[in-house]
């Protein structure tokens, strides 16, 4: 069965006053994750094919094509576990 | 030195420990990394020392009044950096050296982004202690370069002991002593296996840029920092943040994007295979003085192009239409 920890690469809080989170997906997998998200998010807007502007229950999240995505106001890791979890699995 | 981070630890510990106590004043600035700060807000936990901020002006230039008259006789040690990893603005370091020295404190320059783009002179701006990195000026990480006048260095005992930096170990167990004695400089500051393949590798990367001549490479720099900062003007949702004019500053240009965080812009650079700093860049406090939770940086080399800036600025151009 397969799990985050199968796509995602790395996560990196940013650097700033934002509570932002930019999660790297591993790169033979960035297809096979942006596909899943596009399945279960909701498309906001889509810029040349490349930049995603997505949201998914209450969270705003962008992605862009060469596998990382960066979440907004994200709390705590418990609430971006869940996130990845419905958005890949 | 691992890089300039360590080298500014060294004195901070070798020099501060010794040196500094209740009643004495460090002075640094607002614009300074976070490698000119942390180390001596933790020493001064330990001696008790405190620390003065000198201000910046709102285009992120040093307020040369603030820093000058906090300089006083409790000030044993002023700390700035050359050029500022935010703006960068090049700094005064002689003027500022010179009231330093007339208060009988000693300057310590951050030479971190200074050293790999311009001529620095420290026989000429008679500076105490210059730090730098290795991986800023083409070299290897983890190696850097502490500078001191040897007649400070003398006077400092090591930062760290064993390997290099002994001269002689003599242990007598019956009267229960150890007498240790330190190896001459610059092994004295050397603990441990020397860096070898780093040094090796910064020696050679010292050659190249010297070959170019660092007037070049200033130039160079300047003329790609003129245009783009000319072209990035012509984006109404483009802020730039420090002084507008690039005759006191380096090839760093940090700028917000209105709507987006720094961190989106870096990202949308990213996906066109242009790479930048997003975020504090280590230098919080002087955000929080521009009240910005971020910015993005923007930051030329030798080895970029007028070209290279064209293609930034018609991402930059997609970037204001989300």
């Amino acid at each position: 069965m397969a799990t985050v920890e199968d796509y995602v690469a790395r996560i990196e809080g940013t650097c700033g006053a934002e509570s932002d989170v930019i999660v790297v997906f591993k790169y033979e997998k960035k297809d096979e994750a942006i596909a899943n998200i596009l399945k279960k998010a909701t498309l906001k807007s889509k810029i040349a094919g490349i930049i995603f502007e997505l949201t998914f229950g209450n969270a705003s999240f962008r992605l862009y094509s060469n596998g990382k995505a960066i979440f907004r106001g994200i709390k705590n890791k418990e609430e971006l576990n869940r996130l990845l979890a419905g958005l890949l699995l | 030195m691992r890089g300039t981070t360590e080298a500014i630890n060294l004195v901070a510990y070798s020099w501060g420990l010794n040196n500094l106590g209740k009643g004495d004043e460090v002075l640094v600035s607002l614009v300074e990394h976070h490698s000119n700060i942390v180390p001596w807000e933790i020493t001064s936990k330990l001696r008790g020392f405190t620390i003065k901020y000198a201000k910046v002006h709102p285009d992120g230039t040093l307020d040369y009044d603030d820093f000058e008259s906090k300089l006083c006789s409790k000030t044993k040690i002023a700390c700035l950096s050359h050029v500022s990893n935010v703006t960068g603005v090049i700094n005064d370091v002689k003027r500022i050296g010179k009231v330093a020295h007339e208060n009988g404190a000693l300057m310590l320059v951050d030479g971190a982004q200074s050293v790999p783009h311009m001529n620095v002179d420290v026989q000429d701006l008679n500076m105490d202690f210059l730090a730098f990195s290795g991986h800023k000026m083409l070299g290897p990480t983890g190696i850097g370069v502490l500078y001191g006048k040897k007649e400070v260095l003398e006077k400092m005992p090591p930062f760290m002991g064993g390997g290099e930096m002994i001269k002689e170990v003599s242990i007598n167990e019956s009267k229960g002593q150890c007498s240790v004695s330190w190896n001459e400089l610059p092994w004295k500051f050397e603990a441990g296996t020397p860096n070898i393949s780093g040094a090796i590798g910064l020696g050679e990367a010292v050659r190249y840029l010297e070959d170019l001549g660092m007037d070049n490479v200033l130039s160079h720099e300047k003329e790609l920092a003129k245009y783009a900062v000319e072209r990035m003007k012509e984006c109404g949702k483009v802020t730039i943040y420090g002084p507008s004019s690039i005759s006191d500053k380096l090839g760093i240009i940090p700028f917000a994007i209105d709507g987006l965080s720094s961190h989106d812009v870096a990202l949308f650079f990213d996906n066109y295979g242009i790479m930048m700093r997003s975020g504090f860049h280590c230098a919080q406090p002087l955000h929080e003085f521009f009240k910005l939770h971020s910015s993005a940086r923007a930051s030329f080399y030798i080895y970029n192009t007028q070209e290279e800036v064209g293609r930034f600025m018609e991402i930059l151009k997609e970037i204001e239409q989300l």
